[in-house]
């Protein structure tokens, strides 16, 4: 097998946005029936090189050699030709349209689509349901199917996993692995350690734009990856079961009863405390994206009471819920962002949003919160004349960095490290603990379980649109929530 | 070339000012001589409200949505404040012309901001509301008269020591917009609804107030264009600014503001409205059939807004 020409290899593969080096000399050979994953921080250039080798963008320098024959592979269409087929990390599926037409418009056929969406545990998929009333995670697994229905040589997975509920996460891996038994090739991008290691050979680690070494995947691996995609070691964080965390006192800053909204969340109550952190857990689609929604300000409530500081409030618009205090940072990255605009008009645009506010900006004074808050949350700003060029893991810190510049007494955390690296994470959690010790409250969903003890006082478990159970979070292992969340445990809250 | 490319991407406005170069050089090879101050007055003129009326399209086109009802609104205000004069004098007679203008601009903002019609169709619906309105108007008024006052003929058409009157009004007319469009909240929110409305709506941003601001001012600019464009050609009618319309459009496009919104600004709209202008110049000095001018014309429009596209996007 060793003697026959590499599937895929690329060398030296450099491209530039403008000032920005997205890549310099990124490289990656994989065989065939090789699940190799492709790995690296926030900014190290994982998506550019996966979008240039699928045709998706064009290299300004560099190789790339499929079957042993030099290619530019100069558009999306050619890369599916050559066998080269990418699932990225944001849906490709036109919102408007049905899940047929979409098929339709790929040329994808259905037959094999409909075969692997079941293969994937969607077994009675309605092909008429119109792709913008879909769950992201049915949008990703779509994505997929439709990337496998194509039987591609090299299947490029860009965070596949990252928005999906454990037992979905199960099923992909399940299927990488059958691509491999048959003979083809998988490039796996994922933050998740867990499932590199149960599926991967070896990863390919990417920092600041070049490939930096290869690792094989065997015991200890994980931390020789981190060291690599660091470039310095680093500290394991400090826990909540390490933390002394004092029990909720005095009266909630916020207290929810009895919420509903569109089914999906039927009644939902807690309260948050200042100073606090509550984890939220949930499978994907047990509520949580309409309590965060309802909370906002974003999505009218059909029943149950918000208090906020123990009056009853109504909001009509996020305006309303700002002006009680709470911020919202959404779970999609790109609903909360004006992507064309740059870092200093998207952490000033609350700022400005106010009426009142609309008359000549005092530049001074906004620009020195802006770079306290840049500062602080040490935002790259190589490219801040548009946030839309930022890395993922600086359009996040973009997103709350917002409301620390704003201030406000609740923040809302949907997902916040959801694809973003480790050494982004790392800085958020210590970042909502400092939120919390200044007396803030904060609302964390995570869809990845072992954060709740990172960063949380206490948490409670979504499922069905319903609290199963609430615990401390250094009760709050990975087996307890597991369970919890999928509504196995009697001792709701 | 990377480094050639950059700079134009972070400065569009300097290919406008080269092509604007460029067309003047042209006209002078044509016709030697005819470049001078006279020329150069003369054109600044005409540009000059077309200038304004393209700050209605800049403007709504930074949000996405553009103002079709523009010109017909400067025509309203034009003709009605001629009509009025001989009633309530000059200054009388400006203030209320600009009532409609403001009218229609808020009927503009309902319609977009509170019951999220496209911008195209209200604007285009209120544009043909108020041409009939005019129409009805006139026939009331027929036998009134009409007149220009003075003030405006010289804002118009006077030169103080050969610089255009005109410039009185709009140097700190376009000082304002591009102050306002970079260090005011509102014009913050106009480049950020453009690009994201949905971002800032969850940021506090209640839309409907921005947009009822922003086509209300569109129209007050619009009747301020037109009485100014009233002074110019001195007679007013029923479609006085009418012709206007679609350059206003193609002055913003070709000055780099992107229809889609969140893109541009009202600085590369002023050369737009410039190239505009001596294009048609020259293409009047070609001696070609009026079919024939208004083809090559588009055809232009067309080139210089893909060039200055594929020449400032990074991508």
């Amino acid at each position: 097998m060793t003697d026959e020409a590499p599937l895929l290899e690329a060398s030296g593969v450099e491209k530039r946005f403008g000032a920005v080096v997205a890549l310099e000399a990124a490289a990656l050979t994989i065989r065939r029936g090789e699940i190799v994953a492709l790995m690296g921080a926030n900014g190290a250039g994982k998506s550019t090189f996966v979008k240039i080798l699928t045709g998706a963008l064009r290299a300004d320098g560099g190789h790339v050699r499929i079957r042993g024959a030099d290619r530019v592979v100069g558009s999306p269409a050619e890369a599916r030709k050559s066998g080269l087929v990418p699932v990225y990390q944001e849906p490709s599926l036109i919102p408007d349209l049905d899940v047929t037409d979409n098929l339709r418009l790929g040329g994808t056929d259905a037959a094999k689509f409909t075969r692997w969406m079941s293969e994937l545990g969607f077994t009675e998929m309605d092909l008429a349901a119109q792709v913008a009333t879909l769950p992201l995670a049915t949008l990703r697994i779509i994505d997929l199917a439709r990337a496998l229905a194509s039987e591609p040589d090299v299947l490029l997975l860009d965070e596949m996993t990252a928005a999906l509920p454990t037992d979905l996460v199960e099923a992909v891996l399940r299927v990488v692995q059958q691509q491999a038994e048959a003979g083809r090739s998988v490039i796996y991008i994922s933050h998740r350690f867990a499932e590199i290691a149960q599926v991967c050979q070896r990863a390919v680690v990417l920092r600041d734009g070049a490939t930096v070494g290869e690792v094989p995947i065997e015991a200890g691996a994980e931390e020789r990856i981190v060291e690599m995609m660091l470039g310095e070691a680093i500290k394991p964080g400090e826990t909540a079961a390490q933390r002394a965390t004092p029990a909720p006192k005095g009266a909630p800053r916020v207290a929810v009863k009895g919420l509903g909204a569109t089914g999906k969340l039927t009644d939902v109550s807690f309260a948050l405390h200042p100073g606090e952190v509550l984890g939220v857990v949930a499978l994907e689609g047990q509520g949580q994206d309409e309590l965060f929604e309802v909370l906002a300000g974003a999505r009218k409530p059909d029943r149950g009471v918000i208090e906020v500081e123990g009056t009853a409030r109504r909001f009509n618009h996020p305006a309303d819920a700002i002006r009680a205090g709470l911020s919202f940072v959404p779970g999609n990255r790109a609903d909360a962002l004006a992507m064309q605009q740059s870092v200093r008009d998207n952490l000033a645009l609350p700022f400005s949003a106010r009426a009142r506010a609309w008359g000549p900006i005092n530049m001074r004074r906004e620009g020195e919160a802006v770079a306290r808050t840049i500062e602080r949350l040490q935002i790259d700003t190589r490219a801040q004349g548009e946030v839309g060029r930022l890395s993922g893991g600086n359009q996040q810190k973009v997103t709350i960095g917002r409301w620390l510049a704003h201030g406000c007494d609740t923040l809302l955390l949907f997902d916040p490290t959801r694809g973003i690296d480790v050494r982004t994470k790392r800085q958020i959690y210590p970042l909502v603990r400092e939120l919390a010790e200044g007396g803030a409250s904060v609302l964390f969903y995570s869809s990845e379980l072992e954060e709740i003890q990172l960063a949380c006082d206490r948490c409670i478990v979504i499922f069905n649109g319903r609290v199963v159970d609430s615990m401390p979070a250094a009760e709050a292992d990975e087996p307890r929530l597991m369970r919890a969340a999928y509504g196995l445990t009697g001792s709701a809250a | 070339m990377l480094r050639f490319k950059a700079l134009l991407r972070d400065h569009p406005i300097i290919p406008l000012l080269v092509l604007l170069a460029l067309l003047v050089g042209t006209l002078e090879i044509m016709r030697p001589g005819i470049v001078g101050e006279r020329w150069i007055a003369n054109t600044v003129k005409f540009a000059i409200p077309l200038a304004m009326l393209a700050a209605c399209q800049t403007l709504t086109m930074l949000t996405g949505g553009i103002d079709l009802s523009a010109a017909i609104v400067a025509t309203i205000s034009s003709f009605v404040m001629a009509t009025l004069v001989p009633f309530y004098g000059a200054a009388g007679a400006i203030v209320l012309s600009l009532i409609p203008a403001v009218l229609i601009g808020l009927l503009n903002g309902i319609g977009v901001g509170l019951f999220r019609v496209h911008p195209l169709i209200i604007t285009l619906g209120t544009g043909l509301i108020g041409t009939g309105c005019l129409q009805v108007y006139q026939s009331t008024v027929i036998a009134t008269g009409s007149e220009v006052p003075e003030a405006l003929a010289w804002l118009g058409t006077g030169r103080t020591w050969g610089i255009p009157n005109a410039l009185v009004l709009f140097l700190p007319f376009a000082a304002l917009i591009l102050f306002a469009q970079r260090r005011t909240g509102f014009g913050r929110l106009l480049y950020a609804m453009g690009d994201n409305e949905g971002a800032a709506r969850l940021a506090g941003v209640r839309g409907w107030q921005v947009y009822l601001a922003l086509y209300a001012l569109s129209g007050l600019i619009a009747g301020v264009a037109g009485l100014l464009y009233v002074g110019l050609i001195k007679a007013p009618s029923l479609s006085l600014a009418v012709p206007l319309m679609l350059p206003s459009v193609a002055a913003a496009v070709i000055g780099g503001t992107s229809i889609f919104g969140g893109r541009g600004g009202y600085a590369g709209t002023i050369v737009g409205a410039l190239i505009l202008t001596v294009l048609g110049t020259m293409l009047t000095l070609l001696h070609m059939p009026e079919g024939a001018r208004r083809i090559l014309f588009g055809g232009i429009i067309l080139g210089v807004a893909a060039i200055h596209l594929r020449l400032t996007d990074a991508r």
